[in-house]
């Protein structure tokens, strides 16, 4: 007996899954419409895809190497879906330098201080876009008008902001509606917009794919969905003149993105099925609360990272379905 | 639609790649070490010395509690020596070694091939023989079988559930059994059946062993109160408590016996062997091991004899794979590796697994990613990433409060966590205190 076994505990297989696999899964999901944005902003989008990968990569790797002095473990692949989701959520015609200091908040302060990948509580790409807005309102709400016909009106604003301003100066919903695209174009994605949100058809397939592949379940973007849908389809109920249809708010804005890809990030999001529809159901609602009442036109990021706040209140007091939690169907005799 | 338990479960990948190799008996080996704590409970006492000449089925080892089996000789010949021994814990064991000359067997075994159809015990008598055959829970369990069929004053059982599912990858010996034992098998439902006092029976069987299930079918046609239950192909479908809830519906609650909701389940192996200790009046003394591998020249299901080292049966079947990084004593999923192959086979031991030296380390730790997917996975409805996390900072309250106890240690978590993450060691390492804290309370 030279030969020498390993030994270790069961089991002794495993599926093979793995976080790289799972990263860059996301990231493949996100092919589409980031294609589509290459369409519809040419080599602009681009330029704003790599340059948040890289800068996302970059810093995480500094932070790693320099300051947390630890091995760098950059080609997990979550920094780079970091810096694709935050490109995704920004106008294509940002400038460069504002999009590295996003990078760097979403990075720097949102994921390597609470400890690095699945320790931060807030999604990173959220909260630099977040940063973004507030900090540079200007650019961050000026987007780039697309050389597409028949969509002349829709040059600078999104449809959300026409709707709000048009809204705030007492014009009824329909009159806004002539100046705002149908909802085919709206489902196309033939619209301006962040530079990945536009396309409610790139986003599906992307989600359809993640939800083949098991990367994620229906349950937190079909509970996003479906909650904004009844909540705003209440409103337009209540007075169709003053508030916009269901389907009008599920096909704008980064509802779509936010559902299948923000909401759904594994980190800062709740671990079982009836904790994460809670979770859904706070982002819809959320969302189509501030879309109606708040300051901004859009809603959806700030609707998730609030969520985000509560997701460790909702592992605590949502547990999953117990195996044995029925009363026994006992047959003494 | 196939019935299945509900929460969790993971599906690997089956490998079941010795399915269609009949049943080999293994030629008798030299010598052999039989260990006298075979089963969970007290270890037998070994009532043979040094020098003494043993049959074939001859007591060597007597039960020494009603939480005990006895040990019969699985060999004739000498004792060589009643000492400690190679065991798959790692520690040393003490076992009665043996060394063989002739095939002797004791009288009063039929060892014919022929069917005994015929029950003429009653539920008592067969109880006893049950008893002194010595029969444990042959799926890996070993828990005594005589008292698993007593139900604790105030319960009774009305449904016997026959576990046929095998659901660990690679395991093929009860599939094997299913198929070439089919009349002894329907035999040893009626006997534990007549022994329990219950009016029907199930057979729960997956749906990957599409063979055996028609040929129980076929079998069992003649007997109305047997019914088979073709399951849905998921691990863990055998977990007991996962067997009852998908044949019966019925779920065990936290901390419950199987028997509080009516139902006993014993497995494939430890019914045949009920069949033979009754009708054939022959101890438990050899079982058909599954040996297997990928890198493995000849994957075989060997009738063998307790006591046989690991090593005669992978010489069997083509000789240790150049690459072979590990060897488990069981299945892949809840087997346990063992440090070399001179541990014996024992009556938990249904099969002997060579991982290549690829698949035989872990993967690298990552980070918890909370990807959930541990949680979607666990048959029991818990939350292995925080169990894991309470464990590892000793918060063995929370640990109790949030279940650990209800764990089977199936490893459908760690098995599934794309981090690598070892859950279900610090899963155990929790239990063991949580369990111990629980004892103390009490008392």
């Amino acid at each position: 007996m030279s030969k020498l076994f390993t030994i270790s505990p069961s089991p002794h297989i495993h599926s093979g899954d793995s976080v790289n696999k799972i990263m860059y899964s996301v990231i493949l999901a996100l092919a589409p419409a980031f294609i589509w944005s290459i369409v519809m902003f040419g080599l602009d989008s681009v330029r704003v895809t790599l340059l948040a990968v890289a800068a996302c990569m970059a810093f995480e790797f500094l932070i790693q190497k320099f300051i947390l002095q630890v091995k760098p473990q950059i080609t997990d692949g979550s920094a780079a879906l970091t810096g694709v989701l935050l490109a995704f959520n920004v106008p294509a015609s940002v400038p460069s330098w504002m999009l590295i200091v996003g990078s760097l908040v979403a990075i720097g302060i949102a994921k390597m201080p609470y400890g690095g990948l699945g320790n931060n509580p807030f999604n990173p790409a959220l909260v630099g876009r977040v940063f973004m807005l507030i900090s540079f309102p200007v650019q961050m709400t000026s987007w780039p008008a697309i050389g597409t016909s028949g969509v002349d009106a829709v040059t600078t604003a999104t449809p959300l902001a026409i709707l709000k301003e048009g809204v705030k100066n007492g014009q009824p919903v329909f009159e806004i509606f002539k100046n705002l695209p149908t909802n085919l174009d709206l489902f196309l994605g033939n619209i301006s917009g962040s530079l990945g949100e536009i396309s409610v058809a790139a986003l599906l397939i992307g989600g359809l794919f993640m939800l083949i592949r098991k990367i994620i379940t229906w349950h937190i973007p079909v509970s996003v969905l479906i909650s904004a849908a009844i909540f705003s389809g209440i409103f337009w109920m209540i007075d169709p003149a003053r508030y916009a249809d269901p389907i009008f708010h599920l096909m704008t804005g980064g509802l779509v993105l936010g559902a299948f890809f923000m909401a759904t990030d594994m980190v800062t999001s709740p671990m079982n099925p009836k904790a994460q529809i809670v979770f859904g159901v706070g982002i819809g609602v959320l969302t189509i609360l501030i879309r109606v009442w708040g300051a901004y036109p859009e809603g959806v990021s700030f609707a998730i990272l609030i969520m985000n706040a509560l997701v460790p209140l909702l592992n605590r007091f949502i547990k999953p379905k117990r195996f044995g939690e029925v009363k026994i169907q006992s047959n003494k005799g | 639609m196939l019935k299945s338990f509900k929460i969790g479960g993971v599906h690997p990948a089956e490998n079941k790649l010795s399915a269609q190799k009949a049943i080999e008996v293994l030629p008798l080996p030299k010598s052999v070490f039989i260990p006298v704590g075979q089963h969970i409970g007290a270890p037998a006492e070994a009532i043979v010395q040094k020098g003494d000449q043993v049959k074939v089925g001859q007591l060597i080892a007597k039960s020494s509690g009603f939480v005990s089996a006895n040990i019969h000789s699985s060999v004739s010949g000498t004792v060589k020596k009643v000492e400690t021994g190679p065991d798959t814990s790692g520690y040393p064991k003490k076992g009665i070694y043996i060394d063989v000359e002739g095939d002797i067997w004791d009288e009063k075994i039929d060892s014919s091939p022929e069917l005994n159809s015929e029950i003429t015990l009653d539920a008592i008598a067969i109880l006893a023989k049950i008893q002194d055959a010595g029969i444990v829970g042959l799926g890996g369990a070993t828990f005594p079988t005589h008292v698993k069929l007593v139900p604790p004053k105030g319960m009774k059982a009305d449904v016997l559930l026959i576990n046929g599912v095998e659901c660990e990858p690679y395991l093929t010996s009860d599939h094997r059994m299913m198929l070439e034992h089919t009349e002894e098998l329907i035999v040893g439902v009626q006997l534990l059946m007549k022994a329990l006092n219950v009016t029907k029976a199930a057979i729960g069987i997956e749906n990957n062993k599409p063979d055996a299930i028609s040929k129980i079918i076929k079998i069992a046609y003649a007997h109305s109160n047997i019914s088979v239950v073709p399951l849905k192909v998921k691990y863990p479908q055998g977990g007991e408590k996962q067997l009852i809830k998908a044949v019966t519906g019925r779920e065990i609650s936290s901390g419950a016996l199987p028997i509080s909701v009516g139902a006993v389940v014993t497995n494939i192996a430890t019914t045949f062997a009920v069949y033979e200790a009754v009708q054939k009046n022959k101890p438990l003394f050899e079982r058909v091991v599954t040996v297997t591998g990928k890198s493995l020249k000849n994957p075989s299901n060997f009738k063998t004899r307790i006591g046989t080292s690991i090593g005669e049966l992978i010489e069997a079947a083509g000789g240790l794979p150049e690459n072979c990084g590990k060897i488990i004593n069981g299945g892949p999923m809840m087997g346990k590796a063992v440090t070399n192959t001179e541990i014996p086979v024992t009556k938990g031991t249904s099969g002997i697994l060579m991982m290549p030296e690829t698949e035989a380390k872990r993967g690298e730790i990552m980070p918890c990613i909370r990807c959930s997917r541990c949680v979607s996975v666990c048959p029991m409805g818990l939350e292995p990433f925080l169990l894991m996390t309470v464990s590892e900072k000793q918060i063995w309250e929370r640990a109790e409060s949030e279940r650990i106890m209800d764990c089977i240690e199936c490893g459908s978590c760690s098995y599934t966590c794309p981090a690598n993450r070892p859950l279900l060691d610090y899963i155990r390492l929790g239990k063991g205190k949580v369990g111990t804290i629980m004892r103390n309370r009490k008392q």
